[in-house]
């Protein structure tokens, strides 16, 4: 049979800040069949979304295809003139972007949007395309059919956002339709309900596809067949069932491995068990306060923990659970609007002003974007040195051997300590702001979704670390994370979060299994490597209306 | 419309009147709290001082600065803008017919720049980084960066001096037939649209060019939707509120033309007579166009920034 | 104007060659206001020429004025008030703005919403209208003409340094400073100002333009410097008489005037992004 997309030797070069050209794509082949979903699956930088981009003949501002032919149905998209592109695009190949929030124009309503290409393309009258639409909503088993086109964007969630914006891709009846990294910015309760949508649509239509992806597991779901990219050039390309179970690439086996459940292993061994911090009814919120002393938006409501020296709390939830506000309220940077922080015996203050600056070295927080925690502007050494001179009045050669010994505990070289932040990769940013907390020489570590930005790999890296950090220096995490495998590889205890409330507290040494419903919903959602997990998996439908962020 | 939208009006209006207070505040401080003794100007430094006593008493200049203050503005918000020091006639009547001469010459000036401005701006965001829009960018930047007396002077050198079509000087008060009313509006005109629409131009392609790097535009083009499509079904509504905003701020650049052109032209309108008020010290004359001028502004940035809010499609 | 040659030869960026042409210009200008006393042909005060509003000739490179002086001159001295006179209020308008707006944007709160309704208020009063009531007022000498418009341009400058350091004190680098128990000061000087100095010389630049056009216009109304000294404005002002004729002694100051504003407009707009808008 024919190929539907046969891509050969594609090159594409991209201009650089400094008006250099370099070359972000050598010389990648692929084919695609018809009806054949593949998936191109890497880190970030490995070029999956510039080629996915010039299956459409498009490449973003700055960006041109310098070599090779990317053939749709024996059209090369490369020599074609951009009036013949236009004529392609939408109605042979159409594309599902991202994030769908950001895709729809804010001002148009929903309907307008989804049968745009029917207009641009003359396919059929307007009339008609409105019915093929509402068809299409419901076979995306979007809620209200029959209205929900009629809002404006911001009037539906991300979720039903996304399936809208397939259901503007696949209107046009294309051969091909790009999804690039569609559910990755939704989360995981919503993400199943989309993948199995996208699914069913595709499978019934015989549609090929390209999903762009960087998560293995969500692939295996969707995927005929997985192309491993790097640094733009082809590692590996095979059957799903085949990458998962038999991969030959080094660099796939790595992608795998990084995905294999490492649970916290032994527990840790503390002789006395002491509590370090212990939180009672902390309520924490945003806006004017009201009558009851309680701001506007609660964000958090009445939520009690404790954490141990030498353990770990996890603290779970899917987006506006409100666990990276309580986290901020225990640091003292959003002063919580009631309820009690015992640190280390003491009470502490509400706000970070209060604090005495004992109690600000003992307690220290890391953030998600090391590129926003690092100042651009300062070198590493700068930015190490401030805390040993702020907490600790090192100077002169005493702080320049400590910065030495934190760049050596954090596995970073010694040479790095003249660059600035712009000049490293995102993992040893992360890094360096481990160093910057622990030259404070903490107690608690504050860990606020530290590895989500970072890519399977250098996350599965960075974990490691803070493990081995522990053993050396007895710290304790208190570990925030809507990733469940991460939190499961590294803490003692896990606790629950959902509308601003603790619904659970689970230690996995002792009981594995969620009791909850909404814990069990949650656990459940997360994507397994099996390729049969999501036509298998029953999730109770009561539960997915209630808890659902629809 | 939703209450919310309207609470946002509501509140939009009331900074503008709090920012009116604080201008007006600031007009009356700068010209009577600063040196300068009023009654001295008025008498000259030859009066003796019983004289300037007695005239400061009577223009109760003795009274706390407050007092004044609250006197004089009363004053303006009832319609008595004062009496020259110069020739004793009422502010109001020597504005009032020259309101209207300048408010016709903002009101010409307004209805050439604005389609001429949007219409260059926008297709120049349209074809970005074309021969036709760098030339655009390259004469706007020159048009921003000369004084406008550069602008009118060089309207004068090509029309009067080189090409003898028109005459250098208006007087807008002895119009009597079309041809007469061209000569005299011509230059002034002229002179103020490329001053006004030169930073229009510039701010109109910057506001679509904001929302052409957009995501949404970018779904349109990956749609197989035209260039002019993606600009004027995509862009253009949302930019609606930078764009108001950009003509908004863009005629306020009107009140700074208006006094070089009324000048050099010697056209009859208030901008003129200011300058004039200013060469012989008529504080309450100056205080008043000074007040006509802010009140004309700040109805252009507010009236701009409620069309913004109702074209919000967040906010429908 | 030559802190932004310095901070190219600092950060080692590429300038386009236009850019290039109006960083020449406006040093070109720059070393004319330093030296011209040293250079001019014939003192400024002196009648050389025996016609007034005399053509360009061999004797007279620019021609002369309305009374017979040497306009060569009068433009090389000129520039020393166009030039000092932007350059004394830009500097001070910049500053304060800074200052104000770095300090707005890191203690929030009600100063902020003061300061910020304030200035936004002063900043709804058109240039030029401040500058008559000013003169009207008090007259004008170099120091009020400095003064004025210094004030006359806080008002942006605090506004433009105020968005950008909002922006920064977004970023985690300033919560992580906060929660480390750095002071208001330390945060203003060491984490925010490093980062907004790029776009704040672009801004200095924008708004230097602004202040030499607006005293340019001023003068040119007769309201700016005052004789015996004249900057371009007052040039173009006591020659207007010569339009007529085509004079150059009314020309050449005009476009002494553009080819500053002109240069300083392409330098700025052909700074790298980088500079430019470094506002994440």
């Amino acid at each position: 049979m024919e190929n539907l997309v046969e891509v050969r030797d594609l090159k594409v070069e991209a201009t650089t800040d400094s008006g250099r050209r370099v070359e972000i794509i050598k010389g990648v082949s692929l084919d695609i069949a018809p009806g054949e979903i593949v998936a191109l699956i890497g880190e970030s930088g490995s070029g999956k979304t510039t080629i996915a981009l010039t299956l459409m003949g498009y490449t973003r501002s700055g960006c041109s295809i310098s070599g090779g032919t990317v053939r749709i149905a024996g059209k090369d998209m490369v020599t074609l003139s951009e009036r013949e592109r236009a004529g392609i695009r939408g109605t042979e190949v159409a594309y599902v972007p991202q994030s769908a929030a950001a895709a729809f124009n804010p001002a148009q309503r929903i309907i307008e949007q989804v049968v745009e290409v029917t207009r641009i393309h003359r396919l059929m009258p307007a009339e008609e395309a409105r019915q093929k639409a509402v068809e299409l909503f419901r076979a995306l088993s979007l809620p209200n059919p029959e209205t929900i086109g009629g809002r404006y964007p911001h009037q539906v969630s991300g979720g039903q956002l996304q399936r809208l914006s397939a259901a503007m891709a696949l209107i046009g009846d294309p051969r091909l339709v790009i999804f690039d990294e569609p559910t990755t910015a939704l989360d995981v309760t919503t993400q199943i309900e989309v993948l199995r949508a996208f699914k069913s649509v595709m499978k019934k239509g015989g549609i090929s596809g390209v999903y762009v992806s960087h998560d293995l597991a969500v692939v295996a779901q969707i995927a005929d067949r997985i192309v491993v990219l790097r640094n733009g050039e082809v590692q590996e390309v095979g059957a799903t069932a085949d990458i998962l179970t038999r991969a030959q690439h080094p660099y796939t086996r790595e992608l795998l491995a990084a995905f294999e459940p490492k649970p916290r292993g032994e527990e840790t061994v503390v002789e006395e068990r002491k509590v370090l911090l212990e939180i009672k009814g902390l309520s924490a919120g945003y806006g004017p306060i009201q009558a009851d002393g309680q701001p506007l938006v609660r964000a958090v409501q009445d939520v009690s923990l404790t954490v141990e020296k030498g353990r770990n709390l996890g603290i779970i939830g899917e987006s506006g659970c409100g666990k990276s506000t309580l986290a901020r309220a225990i640091a003292g940077i959003l002063p919580a609007s009631s309820g009690t922080i015992l640190f280390d015996k003491s009470e502490l203050e509400g706000s970070v002003r209060q604090r005495s600056r004992d109690h600000l070295r003992e307690m220290q927080i890391v953030f998600q974007y090391a590129d926003t925690a690092l100042n651009p502007a300062k070198s590493i050494e700068e930015i190490l040195g401030r805390p040993l001179m702020f907490y600790h009045g090192m100077k002169g050669k005493q702080r320049d051997s400590r910065i030495d010994q934190l760049l050596d505990m954090v596995h970073l070289p010694k040479t790095l300590r003249h660059r600035r932040p712009q000049e490293l990769s995102g993992g040893q940013k992360q890094r360096v702001n481990f160093a910057r907390a622990l030259a404070a020489e903490p107690k608690l570590i504050i860990c606020d979704e530290v590895t989500s930005a970072l890519d399977t790999v250098v996350a599965a890296a960075i974990i490691e670390l803070l493990k081995e950090l522990q053993r050396e220096l007895s710290l304790s995490y208190i570990f925030i994370s809507h990733d469940l495998s991460v939190v499961e590889a590294i803490c003692d205890e896990i606790v629950v979060m959902y509308g601003g409330r603790k619904v659970e507290e689970i230690t996995p040494a002792v009981l594995k299994a969620p009791q909850h419903p909404y814990s069990k919903l949650l656990f459940s959602s997360v994507p397994r490597l099996d390729p049969s997990w999501l036509d298998t998996l029953e999730l109770d439908p009561e539960l997915v209306t209630t808890y659902g962020h629809r | 419309m939703s209450t919310y939208v309207l609470n946002l009006i509501a509140v939009r209006l009331l900074i503008a009147a709090l920012t009116l207070l604080i201008v007006s505040f600031a007009v009356f401080f700068a010209t009577a709290m600063l040196p300068g003794d009023t009654a001295t100007i008025l008498l000259g430094q030859a009066a003796t001082p019983e004289a300037v006593a007695g005239l400061r008493t009577a223009m109760h200049l003795d009274d706390p600065a407050y007092l004044r203050f609250l006197r004089w503005l009363g004053g303006f918000l009832s319609g008595d803008l004062g009496t020259s020091y110069v020739n004793n006639v009422a502010v109001a009547d020597l504005i009032g017919g020259r309101f209207i001469n300048t408010m016709r010459l903002a009101g010409i000036t307004t209805l050439f720049s604005v389609p001429l401005a949007l219409t260059l701006g926008i297709t120049a965001a349209m074809f970005r980084g074309s021969l036709y829009d760098r030339a655009v960018t390259i004469l706007t930047i020159g048009v921003i960066s000369i004084p406008e007396f550069m602008v009118a002077t060089s309207a004068v050198l090509v029309f009067s001096v080189y090409l003898k079509w028109l005459p250098a000087l208006s007087f807008a008060n002895d119009v009597t037939s079309v041809w007469q009313m061209l000569q005299v509006y011509a230059m002034p005109v002229i002179s103020l649209t490329f001053v006004v629409a030169a930073q229009m131009i510039r701010m109109t392609r910057a506001a679509v060019i904001d929302t052409i790097n957009t995501p949404y535009v970018e779904t349109a083009l990956l749609k197989g939707a035209s260039r002019p499509r993606m600009v004027l079904r995509h862009a253009l509504p949302n930019a609606v509120g930078p764009i108001v905003n950009a003509v908004a701020l863009s005629l306020s650049y009107l009140v700074g033309g208006v006094i070089i052109v009324e000048t050099i032209f010697n056209y009859p309108g208030i901008a003129k007579l200011m300058v004039d008020g200013v060469a012989t010290r008529d504080l309450p004359l100056i205080q008043s166009c000074a007040m006509i001028f802010c009140i004309g502004y700040l109805s252009l940035i507010t009236l701009a920034d409620i069309i913004a809010i109702l074209a919000n499609p967040r906010l429908r | 104007m030559t802190q932004s040659a310095t901070l190219s030869q600092k950060f080692g960026y590429r300038f386009s060659w236009v850019g290039m042409i109006g960083l020449s210009i406006m040093l070109f200008w720059g070393i004319i206001a330093l030296i011209a006393p040293h250079i001019i042909p014939h003192p400024v005060g002196e009648i050389v020429d025996e016609d007034y509003f005399g053509a360009i000739s061999s004797r007279f490179w620019l021609g002369s004025d309305y009374l017979g002086r040497d306009m060569l001159s009068r433009i090389l001295m000129g520039a020393r008030y166009t030039v000092g006179i932007s350059l004394a209020a830009v500097s001070i308008a910049c500053f304060c703005g800074v200052v104000l707006g770095m300090t707005a944007a890191v203690v929030g709160g009600w100063l902020d919403a003061a300061l910020s309704r304030f200035l936004d208020a002063m900043n709804s009063i058109p240039g030029k209208l401040s500058g008559l009531v000013v003169v009207a007022a008090v007259g004008s000498s170099i120091t009020v003409l400095i003064v004025t418009l210094a004030v006359i341009y806080t008002p942006g400058a605090y506004r433009f340094a105020r968005a950008l350091a909002v922006n920064i004190n977004t970023m985690d680098y300033i919560t992580v400073a906060r929660t480390r128990g750095e002071g208001i000061f330390y945060i203003i000087r060491s984490e925010i100002l490093p980062n907004i100095t790029g776009p704040v010389l672009a801004d200095l630049g924008l708004r230097f333009v602004f202040i030499v056009l607006l005293l340019s216009g001023l003068s040119f109304l007769g309201l700016g410097v005052q004789p015996p000294y004249a900057d371009w404005g007052a040039l173009v002002h006591e020659n207007v008489g010569g339009l007529p004729f085509g004079a150059p002694a009314v020309i050449v100051p005009s476009l002494a005037i553009a080819s500053l504003t002109i240069s300083v407009n392409l330098l700025i707009d052909n700074l790298p992004q980088k500079i430019r808008d470094r506002n994440a």
